[in-house]
């Protein structure tokens, strides 16, 4: 019987050690310990927003290979529909009760995300099913979709912006030392953490997550296992539709005002962070969107005129290292 | 005269502008292993991808266990009892050996007895467990395909040219394990190495251009040099 030890398994740490790393990096340069604080919770919070958003986008195109231009309309949707509930229940968002608040914010959230979902499911069947392995015409006919989308936005709920106030209890901030905290960044970090470990935990360790992992290697090998992957992949495409619609929930609280055309605002930084985690890794999703908000809020203080291009700088930056993006195999 | 298993009769492929197969017929036989021989290009692969609904047959009919599953969907067919070793062998390099197999349990957890029968045939699945099935050299992937094949009993087993690439000590090991595995299950195997099918076969059928040109006993071509010569020419000469 042989002896020999197995060869260790190789160990990829160093895009998990680049957030940590700026973090540190930039604490002398900018000098102040509280002013850092507030700056990396504002980067965290907001990076969490982004993840949200963009998880659902990388596992589509990691899944199915769909270049989903549209992916914004899902922001802007999941944000109007939220106040289908907020709006009637506005007693509840004014009352300083914080149980009530998240109660209200936590209905708005479930109409979001059934409402995106539903979209995603009808989006899939209508829009991207005649274009399967057509990346161009995939995004052009998505592209097409969140138009299309936004208009009937226009249309149900008017051109005007619609206001999405903060809850009283998550208004202001709390004071961490000499740091200054907005309660609702707390809330939005909370979030983004509870969505990547429940993502994290459904595709490592549930036998769905297998088979999406799987059906991203090799969805025609899944196929010969025995498992419908076309459902498969409009489960996914509704999950991270959801996902999106979760995300402009929070993003038009952050905000606090609405428009149709949020969702296609914040595509540019859906797409950088999704090319830079790697096109189809939600570890690398979370990790890029964190590195972008971050670099971005130090940025901002430390040399004003450089926030503008931050993001295109930090791209650059990870493409020249791992052309494929931090996690792409 | 055994029962057969899978029938294809009169089956016509295209792929693209491209007729790949022109008229299969094909029979395998209830338990023992049939093989497919024939050189690159011969149509072995576009019927394997064809029985498994991977490519839709254009024109005739495939049976299996007296069912017409010309028009299934793959997973459909697997659900029918057809485990698929495709050439690439097709193992989820990102996924573990255990991951591997787990996800071809379709029917609950592994069976534990099943598992210690795998791992008499293939001793380093068990070594490499938990170990990313991409890292395995390709004799060891070869294993986790064929082992996640037959972690739950499937009727017929279809497996796409095993040998291709691989060490000779690693084939005589396979070629033991097909042995054993044929006993529980029918086989039916595709390869370009006579040499290695000639002992393990019970009946082979052998492919020219779309077309099955000879089928019969194994026996009756392994022990006619002539009709070796004749069906596999100087393929076969380079293999020996």
């Amino acid at each position: 019987m042989s002896t020999t030890t197995l060869p260790a398994i190789p160990k990829d740490y160093a895009p998990l050690l680049l957030v940590p790393a700026l973090m540190l990096a930039v604490l002398p340069l900018i000098g102040s310990a509280s002013t850092w604080t507030t700056l990396t919770v504002a980067g965290l919070a907001m990076g969490m927003m982004i993840f949200i958003m963009s998880s659902g986008l990388t596992l589509v195109f990691g899944l199915m290979d769909v270049l989903n231009f549209g992916h914004g309309a899902f922001v802007s949707v999941g944000a109007f529909a939220a106040t289908l509930v907020l709006a009637p229940m506005k007693g509840w968002l004014e009352a300083e009760s914080l149980a009530m608040n998240l109660g209200a914010l936590g209905l708005a959230v479930l109409m979001a995300m059934a409402v995106t979902a539903l979209l995603g499911w009808a989006f899939e069947r209508v829009v991207i099913m005649p274009v399967y392995g057509q990346h161009l015409k995939q995004i052009l006919i998505t592209m097409g979709g969140m138009i299309v989308v936004e208009q009937l936005i226009d249309v149900i709920w008017g051109a005007e912006q619609v206001p999405l106030p903060l809850p009283a209890a998550l208004r202001g901030a709390i004071l961490l030392g000499d740091s200054a905290i907005e309660k609702y960044r707390l809330l939005a970090v909370a979030v983004g953490l509870l969505v990547f470990v429940g993502l994290f935990l459904i595709l490592n360790r549930s036998k769905l997550g297998l088979l999406i992992r799987a059906g991203v290697e090799n969805g025609e090998m899944v196929e010969a296992l025995g498992y419908r992957i076309r459902r498969l992949f409009v489960a996914v495409f509704a999950a991270g539709s959801a996902l999106a619609g979760l995300g402009g929930v929070m993003w038009g609280l952050y905000k606090e005002t609405l428009t149709a055309s949020m969702g296609g605002e914040v595509m540019v930084m859906i797409f950088i962070t999704v090319i830079i985690g790697g096109l189809g890794s939600v570890g690398g999703c979370f990790i890029g969107a964190l590195l972008m908000a971050l670099t971005a809020n130090y940025a901002g203080f430390l040399a004003p005129k450089l926030a503008l291009v931050s993001h295109i700088v930090l791209m650059l930056a990870v493409l020249l290292w791992r052309p494929a993006g931090l996690m792409r195999k | 005269m055994t029962e057969a298993l899978l029938t294809l009769s009169g089956v016509h492929t295209h792929i693209g502008e491209y007729h790949i197969l022109q008229g299969v017929d094909l029979v395998v036989p209830r338990c023992g292993l049939a093989v497919l021989l024939g050189r690159n290009g011969a149509g072995k692969t576009t019927t394997l991808r064809t029985i498994m609904g991977l490519w839709q047959a254009s024109a005739g009919r495939i049976e299996f266990n007296g069912r017409d599953i010309t028009t299934m969907k793959t997973p459909d067919i697997a659900q029918a009892g057809i485990a698929y070793v495709p050439e690439s062998m097709a193992v989820f390099g990102g996924l573990t050996v255990r991951e591997n197999l787990y996800l071809a349990a379709r029917n609950g957890p592994m069976d534990e007895q099943r598992l210690e029968w795998i791992f008499n045939f293939f001793p380093a699945l068990k070594k490499f467990w938990h170990y990313p099935a991409g890292n395995l050299s390709g004799g060891q992937k070869q294993m986790v395909a064929i082992a996640r094949a037959i972690i739950e009993p499937r009727e017929l087993l279809l497996i796409d040219e095993p040998t291709k690439g691989l060490a000779p000590a690693i084939i005589d090991n396979l070629a033991e394990a097909i042995r054993q595995l044929k006993g529980s299950t029918t086989v039916l195997l595709v390869e370009q190495n006579f040499n290695f099918v000639r002992k393990l076969g019970d009946t082979v059928a052998v492919m020219d251009d779309g077309h099955i040109v000879h089928s019969g006993a194994m026996a009756d071509l392994a022990s006619d040099r002539a009709l070796q010569e004749r069906l596999l020419g100087l393929a076969l000469d380079s293999h020996q």
